[in-house]
């Protein structure tokens, strides 16, 4: 016995001969990372910098926060900002507890065909792109053809058609509803799947005791899922400001600029297609600050008042 | 047993509880079903009667245009086809970097886990952002090139989290111990022992690397310029999107019949564009919850 202890004991970090293996199988990983998401910090420095053509990526001139001074003064600093936001805080705040709301629902199905018949169905709507999206809301939500407009007219709603995708006050509420309607069903899996490891003698001892279901959900489900909650919470409170580009772009049209610009799609448009590469670079490192502000601060605060933390 | 029987009837607590979850499932299955079905409808039926609101439950006017236009045209051909080779090639490279480094991570000899780790985890809330990435992928020659769409996002942070979990807490130690004491390496222990067993993990992760490769429109839209490397996608995008904003300058009359077929077309498009991953779906969903269940546990 002990000596198959000794085969286990710990090596030395650098003891490539016996351990070459290990690390031959960690170098693709380590390669990839090491380029594709260190390089573009060390890429960085761009937002410091001159962007010059003829010198490459650190050869410009050093331009102090020249950059980051030009997005606060510009006129589209504080509604990107505001639109950033808006979106993230109501897809969070409307997002996230509905999944949790769903996975006590289909937990507390008791019919096994109807429940896998429901569970399929509320996932199905993750493996739609993007792209596929956007132009279901756009075929179903649009005025006077759509099905929505025919649903609202139908049931005496709504009497005059409402051109939902290029309505500014409307563009918010359709970004989340169709956020939830995608994600609600897929994010809840987690939830079901910490369900479903709860202990059966629980829910005995409570019914013994007297719980009712709603008893059940407060003293038994809702702690089992604590964790889970706080954990994904922390996670993320740290993407607040990185709202769905692809999602947004894909919206944005010219009537509802004003509140679908966030700063991802604007670090798109003057970075990569008007090629202010060192503003862009700027704007989008200022995006990743306050997002990661935002994460330290959610941990923190998790860490103090109950003991969970990401790390 | 005679007490929680009698409980069950008597609690009309309970009896509510069980009348919102009833009433809360069918409205969470009809919510997501009927726009999907509507769509399926919508795809054979005449789309004079869709869009005046004659289709809602059967369709009618059937006539299979949309597809037979479809299928004849080059551009999706095209994409569909790219789409399929980032998809396949992107999904074994993702699985060819993860896997090995995940097991190696999960190896508690090798001593400098978790400062690796670190460094994984770091660049999941902190990273260069677009701008730099895209200089970077430009210096790199990798601009309007396929070989982006398969290298980009090789490991997702995530994943191989997930995946390391899992081989941390499926797969027994004693296993290693009894393998290393007939002499058996670390890559034959990986591919004899760890891969068999890891059947699950491999089957969520392989869905995730899969939908997301068949999904992107981002890597597309910001790295390739040349027509006949874009992936379905963006070719999704011009015809779904690009031709809805024409469709509203030009609007009814004269183009009327041709704008007939357009919304036929887009239909079928959208069926026919998502069909494929929904096939897969099947095939790996009895590994799910348990892959995702035990992958989750360190969230």
């Amino acid at each position: 016995m002990n000596h198959r202890k000794s085969k286990n004991r710990p090596v030395k970090w650098f003891d490539f001969k016996r351990n070459w293996q290990l690390w031959l199988m960690l170098l693709p990983a380590v390669v990839y990372v090491a380029v594709f998401c260190y390089g573009p910090m060390y890429g960085l420095q761009l937002a410091f910098r001159d962007y010059d053509f003829s010198k490459g990526l650190t050869g410009g001139a050093w331009a102090g926060m020249k950059y980051f001074e030009q997005y606060f003064s510009s006129p589209m600093f504080w509604p990107t900002v505001r639109n950033t936001f808006t979106i993230a805080f109501f897809s969070l705040i409307c997002g996230f507890p509905i999944p949790i709301i769903l996975a006590l629902v289909i937990h507390s199905l008791k019919n096994q065909r109807w429940k896998k018949t429901v569970q399929t169905t509320v996932y199905l709507p993750y493996f739609i792109s993007t792209v596929v999206l956007v132009a279901m809301l756009q075929i179903l939500l649009s005025p006077s053809t759509g099905l929505l407009d025919h649903i609202l007219k139908a049931t005496g709603l709504f009497s005059e058609s409402v051109n939902f995708l290029g309505t500014p006050s409307a563009f918010v509420p359709v970004y989340v509803l169709s956020g939830i309607w995608q994600m609600a069903g897929w994010n809840s899996i987690i939830f079901i799947a910490a369900l479903s490891s709860v202990d059966g003698q629980l829910y005995d001892a409570a019914k013994v005791d007297g719980a009712n279901r709603w008893h059940q959900v407060w003293h038994i489900e809702l702690p089992a899922l604590k964790s889970t909650i706080i954990i994904l919470l922390i996670m993320n409170m740290g993407g607040i400001l990185s709202v769905g580009f692809e999602k947004t772009f894909l919206m944005q049209n010219s009537l509802n600029k004003s509140v679908s610009e966030v700063i991802s799609t604007y670090v798109f448009n003057v970075g990569v297609k008007s090629s202010q590469f060192s503003f862009g670079s700027a704007v989008g490192l200022f995006n990743t600050l306050i997002n990661f502000v935002f994460l330290m601060a959610a941990n923190l605060t998790a860490k103090k008042t109950s003991q969970i933390s990401l790390m | 047993m005679n007490r929680k029987i009698h409980r069950k009837k008597a609690d009309p607590a309970d009896r509510i509880y069980y009348f919102l979850v009833a009433f809360l499932s069918a409205a969470a299955f009809l919510i997501v079903a009927y726009p999907l079905y509507f769509i399926i409808i919508a795809s054979f039926s005449d789309s004079t009667l869709v869009n005046q609101g004659q289709v809602l439950f059967l369709p009618k006017g059937i006539s299979f245009y949309g597809y037979q236009q479809i299928f004849e045209n080059e551009q999706i051909w095209n994409g569909y086809k790219n789409t399929i080779l980032y998809t396949a090639a992107g999904t074994a490279l993702n699985l060819a970097v993860t896997l090995p480094a995940a097991y190696v991570l999960s190896r508690k000899q090798f001593r400098l886990r978790k400062p690796v780790m670190f460094l994984f985890v770091f660049t999941m809330y902190f990273s260069g952002g677009m701008i730099p990435t895209y200089m970077l992928v430009k210096d790199l020659h990798l601009l309007d090139t396929p070989w982006i769409l398969i290298l980009m996002g090789a490991v997702n942070v995530y994943n191989l989290i997930i995946t390391r979990t899992f081989f941390e807490n499926s797969i027994p130690d004693e296993l290693y111990e009894a393998a290393c004491l007939d002499g058996c390496s670390h890559f034959r222990y990986f591919r004899s022992i760890v891969i068999p067993l890891s059947k699950a993990v491999i089957a969520v992760i392989t869905l995730y690397y899969l939908v997301g490769h068949w999904n992107d429109f981002f890597n597309p839209l910001l790295y390739i310029n040349t027509d006949s490397y874009q992936p379905l996608q963006i070719i999704l995008r011009n015809i779904l999107l690009s031709n809805q904003a024409m469709a509203g300058v030009t609007g009814g009359g004269a183009s009327g019949y041709a704008q007939q077929y357009a919304d036929q077309i887009k239909f079928g498009v959208i069926i026919v564009s998502t069909l494929p991953v929904l096939c897969i779906y099947p095939f790996i969903q009895k590994y799910f919850e348990k892959g995702v269940m035990i992958g989750a546990v360190k969230g």
